[in-house]
């Protein structure tokens, strides 16, 4: 069973953290994964940066601007976490964009994944049926569970289609925005969550996008199994760099 | 073969809709219903009443004699420089405006380079009373002052996009970004052939008509439909889209597409796509893009900033794969030059985007008797700035 699926199968509602690989410095990527799983991350998105984050919002795009002169790259990254096995046992994910993972061979990217360690991609710009057509097969065959969007416009019909294709967990983006646009949930969100639940999915849930805080985790899990805070980690590491990681995740929990 | 999308939105294995989740409602909507809305004939006949009486259509296809005995050839030339805002842009922005009506929608959004395309988009905003916010590199904003006060008495919102290189490439991420965050009351018109399926083809299907005239005009003139050479400049392709759309699959119909070398091809600071760009995704299409060996995208060089884009519509990557297309980069001083030649022997002052069409007459030799459409897409009052300092006029 992939690292991804047993977490899943855990009790508690689960706490995801993303950053941006490269960010703030370039060397500390290894460090901030082992401080969060330290202080009781339950799962890890790392963000391989790409020059035009299309989905994400000012606090990831200037992360990723920064990361990327920094001097991140995709083989230097695969090069900092090649012994990340040897100390991290929770489930971690490559969050990005398609086109870097496209110029690296996709079939070339889920081997050297297969080989460090990790268990899942998000791709938000590669679309269900070109996954589906081209790429399902490779994913499998590495062992990677691939994890798709859904959103508050997403018709019932294709969160079914979304439902069959996935085998981990669904990323439920709690409002029709970019990440890290909005602060607390509304009534609006409130009702989109309870929809969700209600439909029974196969596939657990995890809310992101507009989590910052202990009031908004507890929100987004009460329905769902559990919620990915990025752009609030992201701050957190840009006024005290890669440090305090401990008072960040014990303020959530 | 045919060399017009396919039903799933590729032209060969370009293209495609490569979007976030965010997007999919709405591109899904405009996909189902593009066709069948343009189909009508109630959005038709506004459409052509439109191109007729506000647009000034149809353009001329003019016989430039000066330029034909200069080069030795028939040179027609498509004055799409004599519509409404100086550009072949508004055709494209009349027709979406009139498909986001018909769409329901209230508030219209758009990217801008150099600003024609903005200039086009608040014009039909203004015209049709609806809201119009236009996302514009905050170093564009800076460098095109006259197209940002246009659009600004034209009652549009300019928005500086202050992320990434500051320039068309992230003035198109910010519009995305602005239609994932309101994608229920909001159309995005894009200006030129790129973007995720339908855009590519229906922003060709509406600078279309570009081609439809040749072909009438050119039978009155010389008793024939068909041109020898179709010859158009390349940034993201909306101008060649059109003007080459009804010879696409008119094999004795040569199409050449003239893109931006800047200062050189190999200098570094060029926008020649099709000859240092590698597949990949921008901006939700499957392409030919300018990118770093690890897939980040690349900030382009041309002096004409129409032409300044790291990546080209899918339709003219197929073309380039294909070898239907043959293609042809023009530098910054060869265009300047042409330019002049232009405002010197038939008294047209171009854009600088259209001057690297009219540039490749220095070298690429036609027969005397070819017949050689070139699309001049622009004109060059906006440029003016750039010609006084150039030519220190």
């Amino acid at each position: 069973m992939n690292r991804i699926q047993s977490k899943l199968q855990e009790d508690q509602k689960l706490l995801s953290i993303y950053f941006t690989a490269g960010y703030p410095n370039l060397g500390d990527t290894v460090q901030i994964i082992q401080d969060l799983e330290k202080n009781g991350v339950d799962l890890i998105e790392i963000g391989l940066p790409f020059s035009d984050p299309l989905a994400d919002g000012p606090t990831i795009q200037a992360s990723s601007t920064q990361a990327l002169h920094n001097g991140m790259t995709t083989e230097l990254l695969f090069n900092q976490l090649k012994d990340i096995r040897k100390t991290v046992s929770i489930p971690l994910i490559i969050m990005g964009y398609f086109n870097p993972v496209y110029q690296y061979g996709v079939e070339a990217f889920c081997k050297k994944c297969q080989e460090i360690g990790i268990d899942g991609l998000i791709l938000p710009d590669l679309p269900l049926d070109v996954y589906l057509e081209d790429y399902e097969a490779i994913f499998k065959k590495y062992g990677l569970i691939n994890v798709f969007l859904i959103t508050p416009q997403t018709s019932e019909e294709r969160i079914r289609l979304i439902d069959d294709a996935s085998d981990g967990f669904i990323y439920m983006v709690s409002s029709a925005s970019t990440t890290g646009a909005k602060e607390g949930f509304g009534e609006a969100q409130q009702s989109y969550f309870e929809r969700i639940a209600a439909m029974k999915l196969k596939n657990p849930q995890i809310v992101g996008f507009g989590i910052s805080n202990k009031a908004t985790f507890d929100q987004a899990t009460q329905r769902a199994k559990g919620a990915i805070i990025g752009s609030a980690f992201i701050k957190h590491l840009d006024q005290n760099g890669p440090k305090k990681i401990d008072g960040f995740v014990r303020g959530i929990r | 073969m045919s060399y017009h999308v396919n039903e799933k939105g590729y032209y060969g294995e370009f293209g495609g809709a490569f979007i976030p989740e965010m997007l999919y409602p709405n591109t899904e909507e405009l996909r189902q219903n593009y066709l069948q809305i343009m189909a009508e004939p109630s959005f038709q006949e506004e459409f052509n009443q439109l191109l007729k009486d506000y647009v000034g259509r149809p353009t001329p296809l003019y016989f430039a004699e000066r330029m034909s005995e200069k080069y030795q050839t028939k040179i027609y030339l498509k004055r799409e420089d004599l519509n409404h805002t100086g550009a072949h842009k508004v055709n494209n922005t009349i027709g979406q405006i009139l498909m986001a009506k018909k769409l329901g929608k209230n508030r219209i959004i758009a990217e801008t380079g150099a600003g024609q395309h903005g200039v086009a988009t608040a014009t039909v905003c203004a015209l049709m009373g609806i809201d119009c916010v236009v996302y514009m590199g905050e170093i564009d904003i800076a460098r095109q002052a006259p197209n940002v006060a246009r659009m600004k008495m034209l009652g549009a919102e300019v928005r500086p996009a202050l992320s990434g290189s500051r320039t068309l490439k992230d003035a198109t991420n910010e519009a995305i970004r602005d239609w994932i965050n309101n994608p229920v009351d909001t159309h995005y018109i894009i200006g030129s052939v790129v973007g995720p399926h339908p855009y590519p083809d229906m922003v060709a299907r509406f600078q279309s008509v570009i081609s439809e005239e040749i072909k009438s005009q050119l039978l009155e003139k010389e008793g024939r439909e068909n041109p020898d050479y179709v010859v158009a400049c390349v940034g993201g392709g909306s101008n060649a889209a059109g003007a080459y759309y009804h010879f696409l699959d008119t094999p004795e119909v040569g199409i050449i597409a003239v893109e931006a070398a800047g200062k050189g091809i190999h200098s570094g600071e060029s926008a020649a796509t099709s000859a240092l760009g590698k597949v990949g995704i921008i901006h939700g299409s499957k392409t030919l893009l300018m990118q770093t060996p690890d897939g980040q995208i690349t900030e382009p060089y041309s002096i004409s900033a129409g032409l300044d884009y790291p990546g080209v519509g899918p339709l003219h990557a197929h073309l380039f794969r294909s070898g239907r297309g043959e293609f042809i980069s023009i530098t910054d001083d060869e265009a300047m030059t042409a330019g002049l030649t232009l405002c010197q022997l038939e008294g047209i002052i171009p854009a600088i985007e259209s001057s690297h069409g009219l540039a490749i007459l220095e070298q690429r030799k036609f027969n005397p008797e070819d017949v050689v459409v070139m699309n001049l897409s622009g004109r060059g009052d906006k440029d003016l700035q750039n010609y006084i300092d150039y030519f220190k006029l």
